[in-house]
């Protein structure tokens, strides 16, 4: 699947297109398949979202899990913080991202 | 250390307010992204994989303790709790917002810091010898001369569209603490045959993915010059340095494709021409900043006795301190490299310890150092024990200055969106893996980049680390024999790379080599400047 | 061409079109030339007594070739019109005029507010350039 991701623009934080809007958590990402220019030039320009990009994911049991490691990293927190991280008492997010 | 007058913090208030502006038409909608980047850039503001990170300048690394104070407020403030000490002498705070970063710059004006130009194509934080002022061995502080670089190059209207980002570093010692000749410009202040103070200039000198070690350029300028020649420095890079290709774009690829001889003559011409134009500051200008950096007020007829019966304090002292010129005082260092720790992180109460240390113990005032680490510059003997005590209870007091625990490392795939690689993990497990071996290797440099911009200066490293994306899963290629210090050199790639695990045990491999071969005193960059390689590769790769 | 919508001479515009470096040396008439960023300008210094109006493009306001060029020309020298055309943005008009620019044809019109809170925002500047401010240094040290 094809998802976009990006960053809030006051906040700077990580976010995924769920299809209305802009979520924290990568679980609600969408699958955009190929249409999705038009929805980064929107929703940049409107200033919903900024630096967004596409990338691949699969769908998994928990939700998406983004292709790239350093996506997954994005999207859960760095590694070597877990009580940084958006799963601090997941003992399993540290798997999940490697 | 220098302390602003009315014009500076005039120019750091209005720089406060444009940016403010800026920020403003930003978020109205005036501004695209693509037009507010590079003006966020030149205020240290970055977009990382988390979320928005601030480089704030520590200028020459020096730092007073209401300054490392402010540091530790704004990490609890505006971040989360901790800042991270940079390979440049800087701090970096990843989880700042746009909205909020025009008051917290408000906040460091008020303590007379900023963070600007540490970003953008532009010259940027100027790097100095961490013992500055303090150290046995140096010629003169190098960090007046600093210092008016600092002003000249900040806001300096022909040099913010540089081609590429341009660092200089400036010391004042035949022993290099600052990695001078890896930097665009690399200025060593030095005594001419008549007993004159000038400097000399090395031009072109880099890492990243093409490193370059600086060639003298000019062997001796006057100080009532130092001005004029750097101009002439940057306007050759201006007008003639690369544009077409981001990585060919920085100094040391015009000074390699001209020649140093060309480049050297079209300086010269320029400052020839230069020198006619009235830009350089009177002498009196650089009296005036030297009168900051005059000696602290320190005891004399102290003892040079010290208690090191304690075989903990005993083990820090022999390798977290340095002798001063001063009888009774000595240089300490702070390892931010706790074991398993992240290198140069510190929280928010870690700073504000340290800040407090300065202010009783240090004449208020710290330094950064390259390799992540913070310096008291001067302290009593008489207080050391008691320091290195209240280090230790806050987790600070680690034994392992330029031991192979001191490593160096770039914050990496965990937090820099240009990373291939995590850096972190890998100098976590090696600081384990070689706590039983430290005190056997000794001296050790070893630094880890996550990627081939090589922040963690891997290419200087007595054994370097750089991690890579093969076929989308983090690799990490070896490097041994490169040296920051005076007898620079750039490490060379042992053969193919390895896993996070494979990593760590091919340096134990190389440690186990240079064990079993060195000979009386050497350390491990002098053994393998002896064998070779050879011998590292075939252990590594059997 | 776009219209000069900054300008901070008390002289009439030249209206004449700006030829290339390159031609110029030939059309012994041309009184305004364009500089562009890949151009040496000092190869106008023999010719300065001729122009009136020295442009200098920015195709990119990132390339910042052409402060250079301006800084050259004005310390050769040249008392002239030095009009900045291209990408000319708001945030760089101070220090534009900081290196000897004197007027300003952006090629799309900037807000007049925020241009003149750019051309007004420094009170003071640490170095001496082709503007004549006075540096700090100077200030100084009387």
């Amino acid at each position: 699947m094809k998802i976009l991701t990006g960053n809030d623009l006051k906040s700077g934080a990580v976010t995924w297109w769920t299809g209305e809007g802009w979520s924290l958590h990568v679980n609600d990402a969408a699958d955009v398949g190929e249409h999705f220019a038009d929805v980064i030039a929107r929703e940049e320009a409107a200033r919903n979202v900024f630096a967004a990009y596409v990338i691949d994911g699969e769908r998994t049991a928990e939700g998406v899990r983004p292709a790239h490691i350093k996506d997954r990293i994005r999207a859960l927190g760095p590694t070597v913080r877990p009580d940084l991280t958006l799963k601090p008492a997941d003992p399993e997010a540290l798997n999940w991202v490697i | 250390m220098y302390k602003y007058d009315q014009y500076d913090h005039d120019m750091v208030q209005t720089r406060v307010e444009e940016f403010r502006d800026q920020v403003r038409r930003r978020l109205s909608g005036e501004l695209t992204e693509d037009q507010f980047r590079p003006l966020r850039l030149q205020n240290g503001l970055y977009l990382q994989l988390h979320a928005y990170m601030l480089r704030v300048a520590v200028p020459y690394g020096t730092l007073s303790s209401t300054q490392m104070r402010l540091l530790g407020d704004i990490a609890d403030k505006y971040d989360r709790g901790y800042g991270h000490f940079t390979t440049r002498q800087n701090i970096q705070y990843n989880w700042i917002k746009l909205e909020e970063t025009p008051d917290l710059l408000a906040e460091l004006a008020g303590v007379e810091m900023h963070a600007i130009q540490t970003s953008g194509n532009c010259i940027r934080n100027i790097s100095s010898d961490q013992y500055a002022g303090a150290a046995a061995d140096e010629l003169i502080d190098p960090r007046p001369y600093a210092e008016l670089l600092r002003q000249w190059s900040s806001f300096h209207p022909e040099f913010l569209t540089l081609p590429r980002k341009f660092k200089i570093a400036v010391i004042a010692s035949e022993t290099d603490r600052a990695a001078m000749k890896l930097h665009d410009i690399g200025i060593k202040m030095v005594r001419n045959a008549a007993g004159e103070i000038g400097a000399q200039f090395y031009v072109g000198g880099g890492m990243g993915r093409t490193p370059m070690i600086a060639p003298m350029i000019r062997e001796f300028v006057p100080l009532d010059q130092l001005i004029t020649y750097s101009e002439a420095c940057l306007r050759v890079y201006n007008r003639y340095g690369r544009r077409d290709n981001k990585y060919k774009a920085r100094i040391k690829i015009l000074v390699h494709e001209l020649g140093k001889e060309e480049y050297t003559r079209q300086v010269e011409e320029e400052f020839q021409h230069l020198l006619g134009q009235g830009i350089e500051p009177p002498l009196a200008e650089l009296e005036r900043i030297g009168q900051y950096f005059a000696d602290p007020a320190f005891e004399t007829g102290l003892s040079d006795d010290l208690d090191v019966s304690d075989p903990d304090f005993r083990l820090w002292v022999e390798h977290n301190t340095a002798p001063h010129k001063q009888a009774g005082y000595i240089i300490a260092t702070v390892s931010l490299k706790p074991v398993g720790g992240i290198p140069g992180d510190a929280t928010a109460d870690q700073i504000r310890l340290m800040a407090d240390i300065a202010r009783d113990h240090s004449f208020d005032e710290l330094r950064v150092t390259h390799a992540q680490n913070i310096v008291f510059p001067h302290i009593k003997k008489a207080d050391l024990y008691a320091i290195w005590q209240q280090l230790e209870a806050a987790g600070i007091g680690t034994a392992n200055l330029d031991t192979i625990g001191d490593i160096i490392a770039c914050p990496g795939l965990d937090y820099c969106s240009l990373a291939n690689a995590r850096s972190i993990p890998i100098a976590q497990k090696l600081s384990e893996r070689f706590v039983p071996k430290q005190e056997e290797i000794g001296e050790l440099k070893l630094k880890i980049s996550g990627c081939i911009n090589a922040c963690g200066h891997h290419h200087a490293g007595h054994i370097g680390i750089l991690g890579v994306d093969r076929k989308g899963k983090e690799n990490y290629q070896l490097l041994l024999g490169g040296s920051e210090g005076a007898d620079t050199s750039l490490g060379t790639i042992t053969g193919p790379g390895f896993d996070e695990d494979g990593i760590v045990d091919a340096v134990e491999k190389a440690t186990e080599v240079y064990l079993n071969k060195r000979e009386d005193g050497e350390r491990f960059l002098d053994t393998y400047r002896r064998i070779g390689m050879a011998p590292f590769k075939e252990a590594i790769y059997g | 061409m776009s219209d000069v919508q900054f300008r901070f001479r008390d002289d009439e515009p030249v209206s004449d079109p700006a030829v290339t470096v390159d031609s110029f040396a030939e059309q012994t008439n041309a009184a305004a030339v364009r500089v562009e960023p890949g151009d040496d300008a000092r190869a106008l210094l023999p010719h300065l007594d001729r122009l009136r109006l020295i442009e200098v493009n920015f195709p990119a306001w990132t390339d910042g070739r052409g402060y250079s060029s301006a800084r050259v020309l004005r310390e050769a020298g040249f008392t002239g019109e030095i009009r900045a055309v291209g990408d000319v943005v708001i945030d760089m008009l101070g220090h534009l005029k900081r290196c000897g620019f004197d007027s300003f044809a952006p090629q799309k019109a900037l807000s007049e507010a925020d241009a003149q809170a750019a051309f007004d925002r420094w009170n003071n500047v640490y170095q001496a350039t082709a503007d004549g401010r006075q540096p700090i240094w100077a200030k100084r040290h009387g």
